[in-house]
């Protein structure tokens, strides 16, 4: 394993591999390096290249090292009454270079984006050996390509990240979980887009196979209250609503945003137009063990014990992606993490791709569309 | 007029009736305008300082023709510039001597809405208004909310990332855009992302966004439309200086407030507004914020107390709340009159847009003022002080000679200053060719090149916009030297997964 301490380090660790032909893999805490194909890759650790550069509360803007813990950057924010609004996860060890380039977003992300949309900045490192500075560090900014959109979710296939400027938002003074109970999953989604579209605000809706639906009322005290009385009436029509408990609120809330529960040897992370949510658990009720879904239908994470790439095809006939969260090594091989691009959109990506990787040097096998795309080229 | 544009093709401007016959094959009809007459009306944008007219204008009204030309024009060599509205404050949608003028205004159609899923698919020369309207009888808005929102289309929106007043709480076009198609150089007609959230691969569809018309040509945009608020309220500010009013949004934010909107207006604007409108600004005061608030009325309650109280706490010497829909339309009504109002005190003016870090404002704003003096021109200020993104209008008069020459150079100190001290040279108005010249400001050499690697991996040619955003455009070979084609690796033995 190679540990760069600074920028330094790193220009001449890539500069070296793209110089000799050699493949590496950017890692940050190595919590999620068991997402896509096995592969014996030269692991980058980013760890050391940590702390906090700038942060100005007033300002809603932080800029910090990537290998910098989420932990203490959370632990940061909070102590200024703020969050980081697209809910980052992970294990102990994940780092926020790593959240932020795998494009890891909670149960907030239906309504407060993505890490994309909080990402305004980042210096990195490219496959040529050479940092480039993306974005900026305020909160408005559209000069230039917005790079720093590319960076984010690219699974360090561009570039190694170093620093990363992100926006930060106002932590909420309080937060309700509004909770219904016994419904199926087509009255779950319809209760759970009517409380999204409705002007109570709710920030997260998610339901479970118990039958538990979840809305999120979270902002200031009065408002929250307010909210809190008046949704039950907007959703009469759907269900009966109370006050869940935040003991009971909070690992079933963790469930829909991680899926880390989800029973099954093998677990899919699906993403699609929330309408289609029950439609393809009905499709997919023969092979399904269990289930979780997030962003009010939006995400769907499946668990199974098929080794087979049915929930893909599945996902994909309701112009929905699945991506492989889970799986024993043997099917990761086979079968590709990320859900493939159609063939245009792939040779784009990859043309992208070696806009800022001409070596290869970041393509380790990892993902099964870097081999594949070459293809195209043929 | 110090911006000057790539020397025309003369190759190009030879075959004319060779390219406008073979556009009029594509687009039968009246898609095509060649006569010197029809050509006029397209000759600049909102940049109006700067005017070119078109070597055609061509208006497809399918995929298919759009698809067509592009191929036609990579094979032949030409240039293309794509437009929208032709609303561009930056001069994005300039024409070129020796290009084809693509204008998408007859992609008029919504072509869904999904209320449940609050997601709405439209071709690209719907106006971002029209978005609103269409879906605001069952409760549901479009959230950005650019100045010219009532004449700019979606598309445009797309290629500048357009903003408004509101994206501090709601975000950029970016923020609100789940997917696209578009047509490449090729010809090819690519979809990126969808109504599912955060597709995986490359975020190819968020450099899409902003990408100022040099990537490809958007035909057809899914948005999020979002439940309207229930109410919103609005305070209006006065305090004795710009740094009071400063210190006031600063300790609004950090007190966990984001308000839906907050501007800023100097002391000529504010002048200049109420000799305009009329609306009862307070004329004695150095600087007006106008705060809005919107969400359950029980929380606008709220924030607006809170408000009103952190204005108290910064010096503020008048303070009025809206009391009704009217009233609050009122505050608003001189601040969106600004420029219009400045317009009449002033010949012409000329209106910046870079953003800073807002705790340098008051540092930003006296040597704003340094550089008044020294150019010899006023200049009034309105800004969207919540997210740091500052207005200046320069008043400068075209009729006298020099004047407009002055007031670029007065507008390019400004962004350099809000370049140094940690902004950025625009916050929703794009680089086009206004701020071209000056993005080695901002960007080092190897960030640029970084950049416009992307461009080659959409554009290797360089025919889509040329002239816009870069100040030098490489050749793509250039820029790849590194570049190894698949098959001539440096270490063919190695293992390939």
């Amino acid at each position: 394993m190679l540990q760069p301490r600074d920028t330094h380090d790193l220009v001449e660790i890539i500069s070296a591999a793209a110089a000799e032909g050699r493949r590496l893999e950017l890692a940050g805490g190595g919590t999620r390096s068991d997402f896509g194909a096995p592969r014996g890759s030269q692991i980058v650790c980013m760890q050391q290249i940590a702390g906090v550069v700038d942060y100005d509360p007033a300002e809603l803007v932080l800029t910090v090292r990537a290998g910098t813990p989420l932990a203490d950057i959370e632990s940061l924010v909070a102590a200024e009454g703020q969050m980081l609004a697209f809910e980052p996860w992970g294990t102990f060890g994940t780092t926020i270079g790593g959240v932020v380039a795998a494009g890891i977003a909670g149960s907030r992300r239906v309504t407060a984006g993505s890490a994309r949309d909080h990402l305004l900045g980042c210096t990195a490192i490219s496959g040529r050996g050479q940092s480039f500075v993306a974005g900026a560090k305020v909160v408005k900014n559209v000069t230039g390509y917005d790079l720093p959109k590319l960076m984010a979710g690219s699974w360090g296939r561009l570039g190694a990240m170093t620093e990363i400027t992100l926006k930060v938002l106002p932590k909420p003074r309080q937060t309700v979980t509004m909770a219904a109970r016994g419904l199926a999953l087509d009255a779950a989604y319809a209760a759970m887009a009517c409380a999204l579209g409705s002007n109570a605000d709710v920030s997260a809706a998610a339901a479970l196979p118990t039958g538990d639906v979840m809305l999120r009322v979270a902002g200031f005290a009065p408002s929250v209250q307010a909210r809190c009385a008046a949704l039950p009436g907007l959703l009469t029509g759907h269900c009966r609503l109370e006050p869940m408990a935040e003991a009971e609120a909070e690992p079933l809330w963790r469930n829909a945003m991680t899926g880390a529960q989800v029973r099954g040897s093998v677990r899919w992370d699906v993403h699609i137009a929330p309408r289609h949510a029950s439609r393809l658990l009905d499709a997919l009720a023969p092979l399904i063990v269990d289930w979780a879904v997030d962003w009010g239908g939006g995400r769907i994470w499946i668990g199974t014990d098929a080794l087979c790439d049915g929930v893909r095809t599945a996902a994909a006939q309701l112009d929905g992606e699945a991506r492989l969260a889970k799986a024993p090594a043997e099917m990761r091989r086979r079968i590709a993490a990320l859900h493939p691009r159609a063939p245009g959109v792939a040779r784009l990506e990859q043309r992208v791709r070696r806009a800022f990787d001409p070596a290869d040097v970041f393509v380790t096998g990892r993902f099964g569309e870097d081999a594949d795309a070459d293809q195209f080229f043929a | 007029m110090s911006i000057a544009m790539p020397k025309p093709d003369a190759t190009t401007l030879a075959k004319r009736d060779y390219i406008v016959a073979a556009l009029r094959r594509i687009v039968p009809g009246e898609g095509v305008i060649a006569d010197p007459d029809g050509l006029r009306p397209w000759e600049s944008d909102g940049l109006t300082a700067y005017r070119q007219t078109p070597m055609v204008v061509v208006l497809p009204e399918t995929v298919e023709q759009v698809s067509e030309i592009l191929r036609w024009c990579e094979r032949e060599n030409v240039k293309i510039v794509p437009r929208g509205s032709g609303t561009s404050l930056s001069g994005g949608a300039l024409p070129l001597e020796d290009a084809v003028l693509l204008g998408m205004g007859k992609f008029k159609q919504i072509l869904e809405i999904d209320y449940e899923d609050r997601v709405a698919v439209v071709q690209p020369g719907v106006t971002n208004l029209a978005i609103t309207q269409a879906v605001e009888a069952r409760g549901f808005y479009y959230a950005p909310d650019p100045s010219s929102q009532i004449a700019c289309s979606i598309g445009g929106n797309v290629a500048e990332n357009s903003g408004g007043v509101h994206c501090l709480k709601y975000g950029l076009t970016t923020n609100n855009v789940l997917g696209v198609e578009l047509v490449l150089m090729t010809g090819e007609v690519v979809r990126l992302g969808g109504k599912h959230l955060d597709p995986g691969g490359l975020d190819l569809l968020g450099v899409i966004v902003g990408s100022e018309g040099l990537l490809a040509v958007v035909t057809e945009v899914t948005v999020r439309i979002l439940p309207k608020p229930e109410t919103a309220r609005a305070l209006l500010v006065g305090f004795p200086d710009a740094e009071s009013a400063g210190a006031c949004v600063a300790q609004v934010i950090a007190e966990g407030v984001i308000p839906a909107g907050m501007e800023m207006m100097d002391r000529p604007a504010i002048h200049a507004a109420e000799a305009f409108v009329k609306v009862g600004y307070p004329l004695d005061v150095g600087a007006l914020l106008i705060v809005e608030v919107d969400g359950p009325a029980a929380e606008c309650d709220h924030l607006i107390d809170e408000i009103a109280r952190i204005a108290n706490v910064n010096g503020a010497t008048t303070s009025r709340v809206s009391q009704s829909e009217a009233e609050r339309m009122a505050f608003w009504a001189g601040r969106k009159a600004a420029f219009p109002a400045v317009g009449r005190i002033s010949p012409d003016y000329y209106c910046m847009d870079g953003t800073i870090p807002r705790r340098r404002l008051p540092e930003v704003l006296r040597r704003m003022e340094q550089l008044s003096q020294k150019y010899g021109l006023d200049v009034a200020n309105v800004f969207h002080a919540g997210d740091g993104n500052l207005h200046p209008l320069i008043l400068y008069d075209a009729n006298v000679p020099g004047e407009l020459d002055r007031a670029e150079e007065f507008g390019n100190d400004i962004l350099r200053l809000c370049v140094e001290v940690g902004g950025v040279l625009t916050g929703e108005h794009g680089v086009g060719i206004e701020k071209r010249d000056l993005m080695p400001e901002m960007f080092a050499e190897a960030d640029l090149m970084q950049q416009q690697r992307v461009k080659c991996a959409f554009d290797p040619g360089l025919l889509l916009n040329p002239g816009k955003v870069f100040p030098t455009l490489h050749r793509c070979a250039e820029l790849g030297r590194m570049h190894v084609h698949h098959g001539a690796l440096p270490h063919p033995d190695l293992p390939r997964f």
